[in-house]
């Protein structure tokens, strides 16, 4: 427990880093594409149906990849699905994941020898986060799927050279000019310096 | 770039002096009512399709040519499962019985009553998703969860049977993977029992829901005569008033046995052969094949070896054969040259889905391109069986 903890003991406050805060938001709600490809499919349908009931973790299907937090390929990417499947991927917002459902998007499965018209895995098109072995996987195994989605999601790190204790702000000035600037260089930050200029020189020596 | 999803044609004149377009629509392949990874090339005047055109090969696993591959028959199996995976008992029985036809077998009393109860629940949950998917395409979200929670206990008896919840390979040449459980005969008695309650709920749910009915009723009408022409089969055939079922037709396995009907649709609701009449064909034919897994539960002998015909190597005779079976969505033929050696020389399934959908373009054009859902939804079509 921290100081800041203590501080808000009795409100109704929590302290958490913006990292986690933003983890633990995107984990929370994953949609994912509804996009049925094979036999997988129905087993994904049956995880979203009665008795396995997806939405307990808050996953609920979307028709639209622009709905979408992760796409779940289910079956065997033939390949002239393959592009269409690579499309989707990009219509998606980001942050997106991809699970690999069923042995065929993992490796091509039973159709990994002699299948002319099958993609040997789909990581060979679109990134993979996590795949789920079997033909087909039963539920279980999708929802255990989905539970280490979350965890990664929760280990995830804010972009890459930002540091967190430094923030930044991005200027977003239309089309590709997208510039990030330190916090501390902006006009909000100098006021707040005048304001309260105590706070930053106490945690300086803290080294924080 | 050019958008080649959208495309517009040259404007045409709609007399009065107005200028309308035809304009190209893509429906899929990614599309959450196609059933998979149909595409249907939508060409519409307005709101109204002038013509569809379904592409398919989306999903084409070269299932041909892995049979031919295979070193032995019973690999071929597995394969002939993931045809058409909503209903794979089916498919592996009308592999088997192929078969069993070429080389001459016989198997003994205990293995066909297994089967049939096995294809018979089978089709229960083939239309039970059927009916639970159509529901939802037109927007009933409810009748779909009904459906899946019947359907997970259909799975539980295969699971008890094969191990597996959907592919199962339970159905050999010769015989079956293994015998049933000591529990089965109870466990499908209880089904049995707990469903026929609930198909009366599924129609106060979704048969008489008057938007529901609204939705399907005068929609994507067959007439009976485009049906023969197009070789439809199946509730596709029987939607349309035509009395044809091979279990009756022309009996396979023990189907002369037992006593059942054949649902056809009558136009209650609208016109014969709309969407609603091919609905009606699945709900009332689930009803059907309880009564036959009743018989068959009565009759099934509780001794039999059920592996005793399995042949040690499959070497069949050289010759063809063509043998057909009815398959919750119509009639699944296999036709298989052998040529003495240990695997096929050529397998040709005909799929009943890639037959019905044929029909898509005869029955969509003039409707309202919201209509296409249902209208696809009534094939009841299995992207992989279509493409193979």
């Amino acid at each position: 427990m921290g100081l800041l903890d203590k501080k808000f003991h009795d409100s109704n406050i929590i302290v958490v880093s913006l990292e986690k805060a933003l983890n633990w938001a995107r984990k929370s709600s994953l949609w994912y594409m509804q996009f049925g490809l094979a036999c997988c499919a129905i087993e994904m349908m049956a995880t979203a149906a009665s008795r396995y009931d997806f939405d307990r973790f808050g996953v609920i299907p979307r028709s639209s990849p622009r709905q979408a937090d992760v796409m779940i390929v289910a079956g065997t990417v033939t390949l002239k699905m393959a592009g269409r499947i690579k499309r989707l991927y990009h219509q998606m917002a980001e942050p997106r994941y991809v699970i690999s459902m069923g042995s065929c998007s993992n490796c091509g499965g039973p159709y990994w020898e002699h299948g002319y018209h099958v993609l040997k895995g789909v990581d060979r098109v679109v990134p993979v986060d996590v795949y789920i072995p079997g033909c087909p996987p039963r539920p279980e195994s999708l929802l255990q799927g989905f539970l280490h989605l979350r965890d990664k999601i929760m280990n995830e790190k804010l972009p890459v050279g930002l540091d967190a204790s430094h923030p930044v702000v991005i200027e977003d000035h239309g089309d590709e000019d997208i510039r990030v600037r330190p916090a501390s260089e902006t006009e909000e930050h100098k006021k707040a310096q005048i304001a309260f200029p105590q706070q930053d020189v106490t945690r300086k020596k803290e080294g924080a | 770039m050019k958008n080649p999803e959208i495309t517009l044609e040259p404007p045409v004149d709609a007399g009065d002096g107005l200028v309308a377009q035809q304009m190209v629509v893509n429906m899929g392949p990614q599309h959450p009512s196609t059933h998979g990874v149909l595409r249907v090339e939508l060409t519409l005047d307005g709101e109204v399709v002038v013509k569809a055109v379904p592409h398919i090969g989306y999903l084409h696993r070269c299932f041909e040519k892995h049979c031919e591959q295979m070193n032995d028959y019973t690999k071929v199996v597995p394969y002939v499962d993931r045809m058409d995976y909503v209903a794979a008992m089916n498919n592996e029985l009308g592999f088997a019985i192929a078969m069993e036809r070429l080389m001459g077998i016989e198997v003994n009393d205990r293995v066909e009553y297994i089967r049939v109860i096995m294809a018979e629940l089978q089709r229960i949950a083939s239309h039970l998703l059927a009916v639970g998917t159509f529901g939802l395409d037109i927007g009933a979200f409810t009748p779909f969860l009904y459906c899946f929670i019947e359907r997970e206990k259909i799975l539980d008896i295969f699971e008890k049977a094969s191990g597996a919840r959907l592919l199962y390979n339970y159905i050999w040449i010769g015989g079956l993977m293994n015998d049933v459980p000591d529990d089965f005969r109870s466990d499908t008695a209880d089904f049995v029992k707990s469903f026929r309650p609930k198909i009366t709920e599924l129609n106060d749910l979704l048969t008489e829901n008057k938007i529901f009915v609204e939705r399907t009723a005068n929609v994507g009408v067959l007439p009976a005569k485009v049906a023969l022409n197009y070789a439809a089969s199946g509730p596709m055939l029987r939607g349309s008033g035509v009395k044809w079922d091979l279990r009756r037709d022309d009996p396979y396995s023990i189907y002369d046995r037992f006593e059942f009907d054949i649902p056809v649709g009558t136009g209650e609701k609208g016109t014969l052969g709309d969407c609603w009449d091919r609905y009606i064909v699945r709900v009332r034919e689930m009803e059907e094949s309880l009564r036959i897994i009743e018989q068959a539960l009565d009759g099934m002998p509780d001794e039999g070896d059920v592996q005793e015909a399995i042949p040690k190597k499959i070497r069949p005779p050289a010759g063809e054969i063509y043998c057909r079976t009815e398959t919750p969505r119509g009639e699944l033929g296999f036709y298989i040259i052998s040529d003495k050696s240990t695997s096929p020389y050529r397998v040709k399934a005909r799929a009943p889905s890639f037959v019905n959908l044929a029909l898509l373009p005869a029955i969509s054009i003039g409707s309202m391109v919201a209509d296409m859902v249902a209208i696809i939804g009534s094939i009841d079509i299995v992207l992989g069986e279509v493409d193979r």
